[in-house]
């Protein structure tokens, strides 16, 4: 490899996140008047970031390696690694970063502060990226508390005492979170030192650690990462942080954080332990258990939610342990359905969410109870919420089927049958807690006007909020009826699977 | 010619020009030599890091009669970190304090407070640092007392009184030890001290002498109980110059402790007595901590943090004095970089702090309500800092407590682990709690002052300092190994 070409390869997992590190600083720098040329600077940054993520996820397909490495201090490196599964979710994040910076741009539209809304929006998807892209626990634990510190400002955005309540709340949690991992990540370096992450790094490394302190290692850092996973009892913050604006809560739901939950859980399960190691430590089933009744108990307080949006968040809480299910079944079939979830789950729960924000810029409508006859009235938005809902449930083609459907080969292949019985409960209180919903909005009539209309004649609603609704939903059908076509989500799972869990 | 006089004698005589000056003059000449000063600091560093320790006897008159300076890694570093904090601090008392009564002697004092801090920083024998840590004392009251108002009189009179008991107590304690070693060089003092063995050198003389020396010196660092005459100080004095006291004169007594127990050895500072330092420190993490969390007034707020800070370095004692080489490496480097990682981030707090008072013209907490859409610079270089407060990544404060978390793991001292992870989660509490003010989209007051832009852009400097030296830590922390205990292998 030429000197050049090597460079480039240290240099580009870097420029991915610069992409957005830069944009958060250009931001910050324009005055708040300059609309125009932030949104462009933003967009910009956005379609930048997300074709070096193209180019090196075809690379990393080809079997290039891009890697960037320092000494930070004795001991300790930072490391920056594009795998496949570091460039799976660099990929859901800088797409849906694109959406979401379209919709807020249209969601903001004359609301104060959005300099420093879209600054710290471009410094979360920095860090997510971040997360992604992290070759060492090291480097991941850096970008990740990076992640919660710039989602505060998102969270107390509209400034209102319960914004700065939720605030609190959610620092409560992910800071205490954060310290147990750190933790768990400090006890890891000094029996074991620097785990790079790699197929089978784990167990090499770890054999002179004991079990018992395996298992202790394993517990704080687990119990750390839940906490943005929204693991049960830790998911509290969730609901909570429903107060903040809707692009924000697709960040939340979507793009970055319980997300970022979610992937440290699979590489602390893979690339740290390695699968064997931690089914040898017996930690997977305890894992299984607490996923599985965190599905069903999400989706049960789903059901009891009036409020649009904390409904949609219990459902993210339930929805997020599907990926975490799927990868503490020990096979590859499961893995590949909790890994496809990742993306899977990112775009219905976006779609969702920006349909949420759209009845509510438009017609003022938060409540469930409020939605009646809403389909007539805004028929695109009410389509692309009907599919997500129902890929949510997963009816087949849609991309939650592909989902459950080796989640489900994936319990059998590891001799779980009884996961199969949380797949079906799960899906059947879906269907309970998002059919009434779209009974209200496509078979009801309206009642009476509209809590807060925007628009006045019913022509949907914004073009910027529609837009993104339309793709990321029309990206959830796709994703679910090309799934065995190349480049699709599936395929990178199995890619994921094939290339780095299995001899 | 060597760079070490240059070091003591150019701020020495920017006092004295500072007095003569017309005082438009005082403060553009403050910046310019400031500049200069900081050149010369860095190349200090680069000689030290190039060649190796560096010595200078004065006058050519070798010690023990005349006056060495002498700069290891840790002293150069020391020198370059005051330049790095006194040079924004300089440029916005310029044009924070022009027009001011104030300014008259403020530059006077500031110039013999970095004096004193190069002096204590490069002197090798324990009557120069006395002599560095009087000056040093006297400068910084008089810069507290500066503001004239009653509360600053009267924190100043406190902080005199502390300031006095301390050297005094660490003046007994140097005449007690040349009276029973006959010399004052540490290099000789710790040659001797090994030679003579325990049964000698842990006679009821140099214990007495070593015992008192430590108590002034914790005096002087506000260690916890002996804090009450900081948040005061502190608190009251003006932006810039709570900055500069916060960040580095109360680091200079740290300083000389460290030299003291480094030149004492482990036969003279039993495990025992680093456990008690340790653990007064970890009271101090919480109880300032606490403190913090309660003050009303901003600039009282960040006060308390420098308490519950010092704590941190204090951990250095018990980490240190372990058999454990790899355990007293790390608390070596965590301790030294905790170091500088406070100042760059306190300095910059008290600056940003300084802004949001003057926009709000209020310094309450409470009235920060709705500037974060008016004054967001300032309030980024707050956060900016607090991050590094916080520990959290990335920023030197976060990984300076890696490594001392290292150490402490790697020396089963587990119940700091509990103090740097608490410690952590409290400063959390009290930095965000000005955020929870700060985001507040109340009842709209939108008329706020606006500070010049330097004045914030000096703030945000020292902030990002401390967010980047934790990325970039590596080849500072060697070179502060250059000449140290470390460098020959004996802890």
């Amino acid at each position: 490899m030429s000197g050049a070409s090597s460079l480039l390869h240290a240099l580009l997992p870097l420029a991915v996140i610069a992409t957005s590190l830069l944009a958060a600083v250009g931001i910050f720098v324009l005055a708040e008047h300059r609309h125009r040329l932030r949104s462009s600077l933003n967009l910009a940054a956005a379609l930048a970031k997300l074709a070096l993520v193209v180019w090196m996820g075809l690379g990393v397909l080809e079997g290039e390696r891009y890697a960037l490495r320092y000494t930070l201090v004795d001991g300790v490196a930072f490391v920056l690694r594009a795998d496949a599964l570091g460039i799976m979710f660099a990929g859901l994040s800088s797409v849906l970063w694109l959406f979401t910076t379209i919709y807020a741009i249209g969601y903001l539209e004359n609301a104060p502060n959005r300099s420093r809304f879209f600054g710290f929006f471009s410094l979360c998807v920095a860090s997510t990226v971040g997360i992604a892209l992290a070759g060492n626990l090291f480097t991941f634990f850096l970008f990740y508390e990076l992640l919660t510190l710039s989602t505060y400002p998102l969270v107390v955005h509209r400034g209102s005492a319960k914004a700065l309540a939720a605030g609190r709340t959610y620092l409560v949690y992910t800071l205490g979170g954060g310290a147990v991992l750190l933790l768990g990540i400090a006890l890891l370096h000094t029996l074991a030192g620097d785990v790079a992450f790699g197929a089978g790094a784990g167990l090499a490394a770890l054999e002179a650690v004991s079990n018992p302190q395996l298992v202790l290692i394993f517990a704080l850092l687990v119990g750390g990462l839940g906490v943005k996973a929204a693991i049960y009892p830790l998911h509290g913050w969730l609901p909570t942080a429903m107060v903040a604006p809707a692009p924000v809560s697709a960040l939340l739901h979507a793009v970055a954080v319980v997300k970022a939950g979610a992937f440290g859980i699979v590489r602390v399960v893979y690339d740290v332990f390695g699968i064997e190691l931690a089914w040898q430590l017996g930690v997977l089933g305890p894992l299984a258990a607490l996923a599985s009744f965190t599905i069903l108990y999400g989706s049960l307080r789903a059901l009891a939610q009036t409020d649009l949006k904390r409904r949609l968040a219990f459902s993210t809480v339930s929805q997020v342990s599907y990926i975490v299910l799927g990868i503490s079944l020990f096979g590859p079939l499961g893995t590949a359905g909790g890994l496809v979830h990742l993306l899977h789950q990112g775009l219905m729960k976006i779609t969702l969410f920006f349909c949420a924000g759209n009845y509510a810029e438009t017609l003022g409508a938060h409540r469930v109870d409020e939605l009646d006859g809403a389909g007539r009235c805004m028929p695109a938005t009410s389509i692309a919420f009907t599919i997500g809902a129902f890929g949510m449930i997963g009816v087949p083609p849609l991309a939650g089927f592909v989902t459950k459907w080796y989640l489900g080969l994936g319990a059998l292949e590891a001799g779980m049958g009884w996961v199969i019985g949380v797949l079906v409960a799960s899906s059947l209180l879906n269907a309970a807690y998002f059919l009434p919903i779209l009974h209200r909005i496509w078979f009801r009539p309206q009642r009476g006007p509209w809590p807060d209309e925007r628009f006045r004649q019913c022509h949907d609603t914004h073009p910027l909020l529609l837009m993104p609704t339309l793709a990321t939903a029309a990206f959830s059908v796709v994703a679910g009826l090309f799934a065995s076509l190349p480049y699709s989500p599936l395929y990178w799972a199995t890619v994921v699977v094939g290339r780095e869990y299995l001899p | 010619m060597s760079l070490l006089p240059a070091l003591v004698m150019l701020p020495l005589s920017a006092a004295l020009a500072s007095t003569l000056l017309p005082l438009r003059w005082r403060g553009p000449l403050g910046v310019a030599l400031a500049v200069l000063l900081a050149g010369v600091a860095c190349g200090l560093l680069r000689t030290v890091v190039g060649d190796g320790p560096q010595a200078h006897a004065l006058g050519g008159w070798a010690p023990p009669l005349g006056i060495a300076l002498v700069a290891d890694g840790l002293a150069a570093g020391m020198v370059v970190l005051t330049a790095t904090v006194a040079l924004p601090c300089a440029l916005h008392a310029a044009l924070g304090l022009r027009g001011e009564a104030v300014e008259d002697g403020f530059w006077p004092l500031f110039w013999f407070m970095w004096a004193a801090l190069n002096g204590i920083w490069l002197s090798a024998d324990l009557f120069n640092l006395y002599v560095g840590l009087e000056l040093l004392g006297l400068a910084a009251v008089g810069l507290v007392a500066l503001k004239g108002s009653a509360g600053a009189l009267a924190a100043a009179m406190r902080y005199l009184l502390a300031a006095l008991l301390g050297s005094l107590a660490y003046l007994i304690g140097v005449a007690l030890l040349y009276a029973a070693w006959g010399s004052l060089a540490l290099a000789d003092l710790a040659g001797f001290m090994a030679e003579a063995g325990v049964a000698q050198s842990g006679s009821l003389t140099t214990l007495v002498a070593l015992g008192l020396m430590s108590a002034g010196l914790l005096l002087k660092t506000a260690l916890f109980p002996l804090h009450g005459w900081l948040p005061p100080a502190h608190g009251g004095a003006l932006p810039p110059v709570s900055a500069l006291l916060s960040a580095l004169v109360i680091k200079a007594s740290l300083y000389i402790l460290m030299r003291l127990w480094i030149m004492a050895g482990p036969a003279l500072t039993p495990l025992a007595l680093g456990w008690l330092l340790g653990a007064l420190g970890a009271a101090a993490v919480f109880w300032g901590g606490w403190m913090a969390l309660r003050q009303a007034r901003l600039k009282h707020l960040v006060a308390y943090s420098t308490v519950a800070q010092i704590g941190y370095l204090f951990l250095f004692f018990p980490l240190f004095g372990v058999a454990n080489m790899d355990a007293a490496r790390l608390a070596w480097d965590g301790t030294l970089l905790m170091l500088a990682a406070h100042a760059l981030a306190k300095a910059g707090m008290f600056l940003a702090a300084g802004n949001l008072v003057l926009a709000v013209g209020s310094p309450h907490i409470a009235d920060l309500t709705g500037i974060s859409r008016f004054r967001p610079l300032s309030l980024m270089s707050f956060g900016l800092a607090g991050v590094s407060l916080m520990g959290l990544p990335p920023s030197a404060g976060f990984t300076a407590k890696w490594l001392l978390l290292q150490s402490a793991l790697a020396s089963g001292q587990w119940v700091w682990i509990m103090v740097l992870v608490g410690g952590g989660l409290l400063s959390a509490a009290y930095v965000f709690r000005v955020f929870r003010h700060a985001f507040v989209e109340g009842p709209a007051r939108d008329r706020f002052a606006s500070p010049p832009l330097a004045l914030e852009l000096s703030a945000l400097a020292l902030g990002s300092a401390s967010i980047a030296l934790g990325l970039v830590a590596q080849a500072p922390l060697e070179w502060l190994r250059i000449g140290s205990p470390l460098a020959t292998g004996v802890p």
